[in-house]
């Protein structure tokens, strides 16, 4: 018998723990890489809930009904089979992690309750307080430990990948990484590598993406020859706290729950938002939106507040932010169902959203775009797949709430299996696989970035490609800024040759580490602002004034870039999207 | 100058050998900031208040909402989370330093592996049959629910075992966090077919006998864990099977 496959997966939130789970059961050997311990990963800071059709409200909902939300949610950018096959894992999913232990809450009876979330009029959402994605993170971590203890799964905590180990033919035969202790760099053999490390809220800067969510993985295949799809699509959240270090979440659940968004009618009124009377409010999303009301999808409900805040200038205080109000309902049902959240609110900004309204803006969240996979999840480089957020394959031109969690766990679910299964059939590898030629580029690299004599400071570097990309490839775009924003990253690639660390050492340098990203940071940046100056239409997330209107002739279309090494930049081609479930239909919420 | 600054003394350790030593920064003060915040304006410009150049501060974070348990260290003496204290609400010259009971890495940042292997010795886990399709699990009650979440909010951030009299290397402690996950699993219809074994690994040295009481740990729990109360229902539960194993072996 042949030895058992080794793969590696790179990330240990939702989508690499659920591929890791899915290997070791099946006798696999896993060697799990991540660059802060697995049970601190981003997939932490999901709040509000899960979507699985289980149908225990007496609403009928189905899977099929589920299906049809994520993709008119997605506005038809999403291939359908793929989004078929989650929606109707989902339900199962969600009995796993009950079994697993996850403390969802419950319904006097003891079953999973539900709630809504937006772009659907199902209850559709298992929850665990407010806290969800840290509950089922803490799941899969558990079940990972247990394998751990077993012997079937080796943990490298504190490591960075740095490339893919390609062989001659262009196969993949395992990763780069880096200690990110010692600073030593070293190849690790694989027959396949998942990567599962997330989104890229660290290039716009202030996001409500955790520290480690660069993109620098993706950015690092896609430069060795992997597409990257649908960049273009960044979901930003209607609802966040606007923060000195970032941009903290506001779940969609509040609205789940009965939350509602208004402004003073009245520019400039000075009154405590709680004495200001029902006929002076504006409940702009529910005067809009009679049907969804104040859960219309995300990228809705952002354009919305920004027209509110922006072309009608009734932000409070004439300031960029909007109410999110829960003071109408009771104490003990938000400390049941949001108490999470609400401590957040509470200890970052200092009042208590039971008694006040929140003051709220929307904010960079998610990354619908990524790494372009197959239908198994594998890359266009053999041996290289992807899970999660870091590939592009679920949520089309915007993901709906509570769809994330689901498809990272079916994503890791689908690729576990599919990389064994591939790494089994592998023929064996040539000599090293390339590992020695990879390692000596890597280290190459390093010693260059470390002995820079420039001028340029690094994290000074970060903020301006962020605030560059925040205000020109976010919410609403134009042309023109989009191709200043490309012209700008051009130039803060020219200025990181002339980078200077100020930390020299060789243990524990983290500001090292950050400036390999930041590398990585940039290239990725032109893939998104190119890929959004290219889409000329509206669709989902990407919206352009002066192309107000899906144009499906065009561009019902996925994007796909790839990297010219010659030129050092992205070049662009187009693929037909799998419509063959859902004809597709103008998106009117 | 009017412009109102903070004022900051971060504990240095370039490395697990190296001699410790104090830096004091001053930095612009902006409204809403908190610690990080503060370390990322040193990173960006790295220099001390006397304007001597020096390296970005090294300290764990990730998601810098309080929920990924990244950031503890000791803020003006107390162990806390760096991304909840906002400048505005604590005394300067704001003092920084290391976990103290925990191996140095590099300033700020301290190995926290500890509570990881811990957490494997009292199987903190539901031991599930696979994860193929089984149907739903069990019914639990809202009451069962509501017990078991605000234990199972624990961020492994290991401010309650940094501020515990009894977590040192002579008793070999496990600490409140590890038996409040064990708890958290005895409660789960399923979780408690481990029971016993939990049970036994949290006997004799550096289990829950250790604990003295001091209850300084609940007190120091960024979540408000019913950490006492875990100890205190763990510590029955040891008692009980003491009893029972004196009568069956």
């Amino acid at each position: 018998m042949p030895a058992a496959p080794k793969i590696i997966v790179v990330g240990g939130g939702l989508a690499g723990l659920a591929a890791v789970i899915k290997i070791a059961e099946a006798g696999g050997k896993v060697d799990l890489f991540s660059i802060v311990p697995v049970k601190r990963s981003h997939s932490v800071c999901a709040q509000g809930g899960i979507n699985a059709a289980k149908n225990l409200k007496g609403e009928g909902d189905t899977t099929a009904q589920h299906f049809d939300d994520t993709i008119y949610g997605g506005d038809f950018l999403a291939n359908q089979t793929p989004v078929k096959g989650m929606c109707e894992a989902a339900p199962g999913i969600i009995d796993l992690l009950d079994r697993m232990g996850v403390p969802f809450n419950r319904t006097p009876e003891g079953l999973l309750d539900f709630r809504r979330f937006g772009g659907t009029l199902y209850h559709r959402t298992a929850f665990a307080g407010a806290t969800t994605g840290q509950q089922l993170l803490y799941a899969l971590d558990e079940q990972v430990r247990r394998y751990e203890s077993e012997g079937k799964v080796t943990k490298y905590e504190g490591w960075e990948f740095l490339s893919a180990v390609l062989d001659s033919s262009r196969v993949c035969r395992g990763i780069c990484a880096m200690d990110l202790r010692t600073m030593e760099v070293r190849t690790f053999a694989a027959d396949a590598i998942v990567l599962a490390t997330g989104g890229i809220g660290a290039i716009f800067g202030k996001s409500t993406n955790s520290v480690v969510c660069t993109g620098s993985a993706q950015s690092a295949v896609y430069q060795q020859g992997a597409y990257y799809a649908n960049g273009e699509f960044i979901q930003v959240h209607p609802t966040s706290i606007p923060g000195e270090d970032k941009l903290r979440l506001m779940s969609e659940s509040a609205r789940g729950e009965g939350g509602r968004v208004w402004v003073p009618k009245q520019l400039g009124d000075k009154r405590p938002a709680k004495t200001i009377p029902e006929g002076d409010r504006w409940y702009f999303l529910e005067e809009w939106y009679p049907k969804y009301g104040n859960l219309v999808p995300r990228d809705v409900a952002t354009r919305a507040i920004h027209k509110v805040v922006y072309e009608h200038g009734l932000g409070i205080d004439g300031q960029p932010m909007v109410y999110l109000d829960l003071t109408h309902i009771d104490r003990e049902t938000l400390n049941r169902k949001l108490e999470g959240i609400l401590e957040i609110y509470e200890k970052f900004v200092g009042d208590d959203p039971r008694e006040v309204p929140m003051k709220i803006f929307p904010g960079m969240h998610y990354t619908m775009g990524g790494l372009w996979v197959d239908f198994n999840q594998m890359t266009n480089i053999p041996g290289i797949f992807a899970a999660g957020e870091a590939e592009y394959n679920y949520h089309g031109a915007n993901r709906l709430g509570a769809n994330s969690l689901v498809s990272c766990i079916y994503g890791g679910f689908v690729v576990g299996p599919k990389a064994t299964e591939y790494a089994k059939a592998l023929p064996a590898m040539q000599g090293d696989g390339g590992a020695a030629d990879e390692k000596k580029r890597q280290e190459e690299l390093n010693k260059h970035l470390i002995s820079n004599a420039g001028t340029e400071n690094p994290f000074k570097l970060w903020r301006e490609l962020g605030e560059t990309m925040t205000k020109n490839v976010t919410v609403i775009r134009y042309n023109k800024a989009i191709k200043q924003t490309d012209e700008k990253i051009v130039e803060l690639l020219e200025r990181y040759r002339n980078v200077n660390l100020s930390d020299k050492s060789s243990w524990a340098n983290t500001s090292f580490a950050f400036t390999r990203q930041l590398y990585n940071m940039l290239q990725l940046a032109r893939v998104v602002a190119q890929g959004a100056a290219l889409r000329n239409e509206s669709r989902g997330a990407h919206y352009k004034p002066d192309f107000p209107d899906r144009d499906d002739e065009n561009f019902l279309k996925t994007t796909k870039a790839y990297f010219a090494p010659d030129a050092d930049e992205p070049r662009f081609e187009y693929e037909a999207v799998d419509t063959q479930y859902i004809k597709p239909r103008p998106r009117k919420y | 100058m009017a412009e109102r600054t903070v004022k900051i003394e971060i504990k240095r350790q370039s490395s697990p050998d190296s001699s410790p030593h104090w830096d004091k920064f001053e930095l612009p003060h902006r409204p809403g900031m908190n610690v990080i915040s503060a370390m990322m304006e040193i990173a960006a410009n790295p220099y001390t208040a006397d304007g001597k150049e020096t390296t970005p501060i090294a300290y764990d974070s990730n998601c810098l909402e309080e929920i990924c348990g990244s950031c503890a260290m000791l803020i003006n003496g107390k162990a806390r989370m760096a991304c909840t204290a906002l400048v505005d609400k604590l005394d300067q010259p704001i003092k920084l330093e290391p976990l103290s009971k925990f191996p140095l890495v590099r300033d700020l940042s301290v190995d926290r592996s500890v509570l990881f292997e811990n957490l494997k010795a009292v199987k903190a886990w539901v031991p599930i049959d696979g994860t193929y399709d089984l149907g739903p699990g069990e019914r639990i009650f809202p009451q069962v629910q509501e017990e078991r979440y605000p234990l199972s909010r624990c961020i492994s951030c290991c401010c309650c075992m940094e501020v515990c009299p009894q977590f040192n290397e002579s008793t070999g402690f496990v600490g409140a966090a590890t038996i409040a996950q064990a708890q958290l699993f005895n409660e789960h219809p399923a979780g408690k077919v481990l029971k016993e074994e939990r049970l036994h690994a949290l006997m004799g040295d550096g289990g829950i006998q250790e604990c003295g009481y001091a209850q300084n740990c609940v007190q120091a729990c960024p979540k408000q864990l019913p950490l006492t109360k875990a100890i205190s229902d763990v510590g029955r539960d040891v008692m009980v099977q003491a009893v029972k194993d004196a009568f069956t072996r």
